[in-house]
């Protein structure tokens, strides 16, 4: 018997904003226990609530940006449930009028093909405090308490651990274009949750679904649901019946166990939010975010291939980091050979600046003087071997290219007479070779082109040197 | 003279005329409250060196001669109003040691007025009450008759008042809770319109309902108070943006042409007869004023006790279940989270409270909210579309504040049902959101007890309610009848 | 509404609620709550058909505040109320996933 898996993924995500959502207290991850705290998101007696509203434009900005329908009225709801993570005992989130509904996100399949990946919803809610156990006792860090939580949850359209986690990957990449999240999963900023059910292929009912938590990486998640995936399945064809339960994945056993289960399933007792007024959205609103909107990946990535003419996977690698692909349009711009500028800024620039423990920010060489380099090389005024040296010189100093040959005399000698000069000196000293090559050893033309560089100091221009050599070796 | 027995008006004159410090002001306080308040027992907590240390501030600063509103007025707050430093109880164990880190808005408010904090007084534990019954500290008499009730929740700040042991109090009120208390003790209590002063710093109990509001002595004191009080507050998202006028000035205007509504549902059976006489009274002495009376209908008010304590009860289960001995506050061990909620709450609430959380929750729970919690809400629509309706045939309306006087101690609080609907007259107008005072109309004659009359106004009426209460307190002299303290 | 209110079964609802009540205060709360929910029926006189939940009670909407990081309490200040703290941390008894 066939199965096919059929997932749902529920993703929370930390909003990149300077204040929480409910409160002015910073956001700053990794600060001291309790020193990002205020009476507000402590739930002490008294407080109350007040809407953060860049959380919200974020919020439509994804919205925005998945194709969802951004709700005209949206409202606020208290889910009741006891924690010692919870402040107030209740979480301030959304229930039946979220403010983003519907939407896709688009991801590569086998084959080449497209898929789109529902969206059922996306809304906001305020995140809960951290707790760290120890023997007897555990901490509380209300730090984290009232950080804006965007969650989004996906249809049942997911088929496979890979189309998971190509999901996954390509809600990181909207998210991080539109500023809404770095997605940070080791700093908790992007959380997962999954409900996996597997059934029979050509049944049209769903199996029952298993919810699988505490997956931490993306591969993580990719491992945990094949994991889980095979489990029911085994079960399935031992005909035993799949729990409906609540699941941990332990990476480090490569399994999923039954959580100890809470006496009761959780009676949230969602009512209206009575502290909190209502979003009413216009479409005025929407217009002033809609110019936020960034170039989305998948659009940047065509449009790389074809304005640049790069491959693929050229394309793919740069438009995966918003700021390396910014350097790479600066760089190439109006310069004949944007190919070579990507073949320098995926290995040289990529490798100089990880070796530097830099950012792309940070790095030395501005994308301006990258070009000029580029630029230089393919004039014919440096060869490429020499801009290794160039740029080597480039990053450490930080002036521009032209500069730096000019200073060091790097150009490189295309004058046909000069190069012709050093060809005769190259002759003139190696006869042995000369006769080597005319006696049919191609090895003995490439000796004489060394020397003839050497000779040169390396400057003159390879192209020429070859051509002027074959043409006197031959000639006499 | 009696410093203690003055108004705010008559203080501040003195005040700022020189006459009389601000510490000899509180001082007066603080000498009556040591005389009276061992058998009233209005205040749960009083730091006389700090009162004193207020008014030494004052005097050195010359606030109260600035003209600053309220300079040097000693005001008594209800516990359950954030007062950084100070702690709040809200009269229940559960909040045992927790101290205040930050300051109420109104509580700015005051501060920045020039005002006194003499105090903190008592109430029904988080507010949930209409005797003070409900206090887990201490039981507060009322003046007239040590046997009664104070009403509540605000009994302390009422009989702070009345016994002239405040010049002029702080209450909170949800369904009555400023005006019954008010009007069982003989002194104004206002209930703003909902959304008029900030709740930033109260500690919630109805979110939809709750309002701070000012106790006086007199209608153009309580006038003042909420000049002071009212006003946006960005930390409150449900502080209405609607500019403050002054209450103050207009007062004398009189009410000539005023239509009065009398609704026909609050003059029913079972009112005590001595009640109905002098509210009645009262009306006709809002008509020789010149304003017309006009009969009004607010049909669903027979079902408003019902409303109130599904929707009252339901937020409350919600706002207090923060009280967990996690945070602050009272914590009684246990093995587990769990274990340590269980023992705390059921330790730490008092029997009123944990019923109300029980009935809250109940409404609240999966299969019930449609029935209890939703339905509830739908006829909260039904009571503010009859309070919208009457305001068009009429500019204010009247009714009394309570169906009886003061009752005695223990005489309801076996029954929760016979507890939760003596608030009739007053619940409404918390379910629809207008605002409301009441003012001293008369007394019963054996015992003696005060009578409270209401008057209900539009959204931001206050204006309006407050000139007719002034002008009829300008026409009666029941103010001059003290208690025999 | 239920037409038969005898069923609240007080113990899971206290559970709900985290707060633990002793079998005699349970009992006695049931008989109160019972009439308490008698009474409340009388709502199901009304025909709400047509008539929406007051949401609030002031018709404000998009009430928003800048997203600007202001500074915190002080850590001490915030775990002097606190009954059990210790590096810096609310302490409770440990949480057993």
């Amino acid at each position: 018997m066939e199965y096919e898996a059929v997932i749902g993924l529920e993703v929370h995500v930390q909003l990149k904003t300077a204040s929480k959502m409910f409160c002015g207290c910073a956001t700053e991850f990794g600060a001291p226990p309790n020193t990002q705290v205020c009476p507000v998101c402590l739930g002490y007696p008294g407080v109350l609530p007040v809407m953060n509203e860049e959380a919200v434009r974020k919020t439509i900005l994804t919205g925005l940006m998945i194709d969802s329908e951004i709700s005209r009225f949206s409202k606020w709801d208290r889910k009741n449930y006891f924690y010692p993570d919870m402040p107030k005992n209740y979480q301030i989130s959304q229930y039946d009028l979220p403010l983003c509904r519907g939407g896709a996100v688009e991801i590569k399949v086998e084959g080449g093909r497209t898929k789109k990946i529902g969206i059922i919803r996306a809304h906001l809610e305020e995140d809960v405090a951290k707790n760290s156990h120890f023997e007897t006792t555990s901490g509380v860090d209300f730090n984290r308490a009232g950080v804006p939580l965007m969650e989004v949850v996906s249809a049942p359209h997911i088929n496979s651990p890979d189309e998971a986690f190509a999901y996954l990957t390509a809600l990181k990449e909207i998210l991080i274009s539109g500023v809404v999240s770095d997605c940070d999963m080791e700093k908790g900023q992007l959380r997962c949750d999954s409900n996996v059910s597997v059934r029979p292929v050509g049944q049209k009912a769903f199996g029952e679904k298993v919810e699988i938590k505490n997956m931490n990486t993306i591969s993580g998640v990719r491992r945990a649901l094949a994991y889980e995936i095979d489990r029911q399945i085994a079960a399935l064809t031992r005909n035993e019946k799949i729990q409906q339960e609540t699941r941990r994945w332990d990476d480090g056993t490569g399994k999923t166990f039954v959580m100890r289960t809470k006496e009761y399933a959780h009676d949230y007792r969602y009512f209206p939010e009575p502290d909190l007024m209502p979003v009413v959205m216009t479409d005025a609103m929407v217009g002033e975010i809609r110019k936020r909107l960034p170039e989305l990946p998948e659009t940047k990535r065509r449009r790389f291939v074809k304005q640049y003419g790069l491959p693929e996977y050229d394309a793919g690698l740069l438009v995966a980091d918003g700021a390396l692909a910014a350097y790479y349009e600066k760089a190439a711009a109006g310069v004949k050979n944007p190919k070579a500028i990507s073949n320098w800024v995926m290995t040289v620039l990529l490798g100089n600046v990880s070796a530097a423990k830099k950012t792309i920010a940070e790095c030395p060489i501005s994308p301006e003087q990258l070009g000029e380099l580029v630029s230089l090389v393919d004039g014919g005024q440096i060869s490429g071997k020499m801009a290794k040296d160039v740029f080597a010189e480039m990053f450490a100093t930080g002036k521009g290219a032209a500069v730096i040959v000019k200073e060091k005399g790097l150009a490189q000698i295309s004058d046909a007479g000069a190069v012709e000069a050093f060809v005769d000196l190259a002759i003139a000293a190696n006869p042995k070779s000369v006769s080597d090559f005319k006696a049919g050893n191609p090895a003995a033309l490439n000796f004489l082109k060394g020397q003839v560089m050497k000779h040169s100091k390396g400057k003159a221009n390879p192209q020429l040197v070859g051509e002027i050599l074959t043409r006197k070796l031959q000639g006499s | 003279m009696s410093l203690h027995t003055l108004t705010i008006q008559q203080l501040r004159e003195k005040l700022r005329q020189g006459e009389v410090s601000a510490r000899e002001a509180t001082q007066a306080m603080l000498d009556r409250i040591n005389a009276v308040d061992g058998k009233i027992k209005a205040y749960l907590w009083l730091n006389p060196e700090d009162a004193l240390s207020q008014a030494d501030t004052i005097d050195r600063s010359g606030i109260a001669k600035d003209g600053k509103p309220l300079g040097g007025i000693p005001i008594a707050i209800k516990d359950v109003i954030n007062v950084e430093g100070q702690p709040c109880t809200c009269a229940s164990k559960i909040l045992n040691g927790y101290v205040s880190v930050y300051d109420a808005f109104v509580i700015k408010r005051l501060r920045e007025s020039g005002a006194l904090l003499l105090g903190r007084t008592n109430m029904d534990e988080f507010a949930m009450g209409s005797s003070t019954e409900n206090s887990s500290w201490d039981v507060t008499r009322n003046p007239w008759d040590f046997d009664r009730i104070p009403g509540g929740s605000s009994g302390g700040s009422a009989a702070a008042v009345a016994a002239d042991e405040a010049i002029a109090a702080l209450g909170s009120d949800t369904g009555g809770s400023i005006r019954q208390p008010a009007a069982v003790c003989g002194c104004v209590g206002l209930k703003p319109t909902y959304g008029r002063v900030s709740r930033y710093g109260l500690v919630a109990f109805a979110s939809s309902l709750d309002q701070i509001g000012p106790l006086t002595k007199t209608a153009a004191d309580a006038a003042l108070m909420l000049g002071v009080l009212a006003g946006h507050d960005a930390s409150d998202s449900t502080s209405v943006p609607q500019p403050v006028p002054d209450y103050t000035a207009p007062l004398d205007r009189g009410i000539k042409g005023l239509r009065v509504g009398l609704p026909k549902e609050y003059f029913i059976e079972g009112m005590d007869r001595e009640v109905e006489t002098a509210v009645r009274s009262a009306i006709q002495q809002l008509q020789s004023l010149g304003a017309e009376v006009v009969e009004i209908s607010l049909p669903h008010t027979d079902y408003a006790v019902a409303v109130y304590y599904l929707i009252a009860t339901a937020e409350a289960s919600a706002n207090l279940a923060r009280f967990d001995g996690v945070r602050y506050g009272l914590r009684v061990a246990g093995k587990d989270p769990i274990e340590m909620y269980g023992k705390t709450r059921g330790t730490g609430f008092g029997p009123e409270v944990k019923r109300r959380i029980i009935l809250g929750t109940y409404a609240l729970s999966a299969g019930y909210y449609d029935a209890y919690y939703l339905r509830a809400q739908k006829v909260r629509t039904l009571i503010r579309r009859d309070f919208e309706k009457a305001f068009v045939k009429c500019d204010v309306i009247v009714t009394p504040t309570s169906p009886t006087a003061a009752f005695k101690f223990g005489e309801k609080t076996e029954d929760p049902l016979q507890m939760y609907l003596s608030d009739i007259f007053t619940i409404s107008l918390n379910l629809a959101g207008n605002c409301g005072v009441s003012i001293p109309c008369g007394f019963t004659s054996n015992p003696k007890l005060p009578i409270g009359l209401q008057v209900l106004g539009k959204p931001f009426g206050e204006e309006i309610i407050l000139r007719v209460a002034h002008a009829y307190e300008q026409a009666t002299d029941w103010r001059k009848q003290r208690p025999n303290l | 509404m239920p037409e038969d209110t005898s069923k609240i079964d007080v113990a899971y609802v206290a559970y709900l609620a985290r707060m633990r009540l002793s079998v005699a205060e349970m009992a006695k709360m049931s008989a109160q709550l019972q009439e308490i929910l008698s009474y409340v029926a009388k709502l199901n006189e009304i025909d709400v058909s047509n008539v929406e939940p007051t949401a609030h009670a002031t018709p404000l909407s998009n009430v928003l505040r800048k997203d600007e990081a202001r500074p915190s309490v002080d850590t001490k200040k915030i775990l002097k109320n606190a009954p059990d703290s210790a590096r810096d941390l609310f302490i409770v008894p440990k949480i057993v996933e």
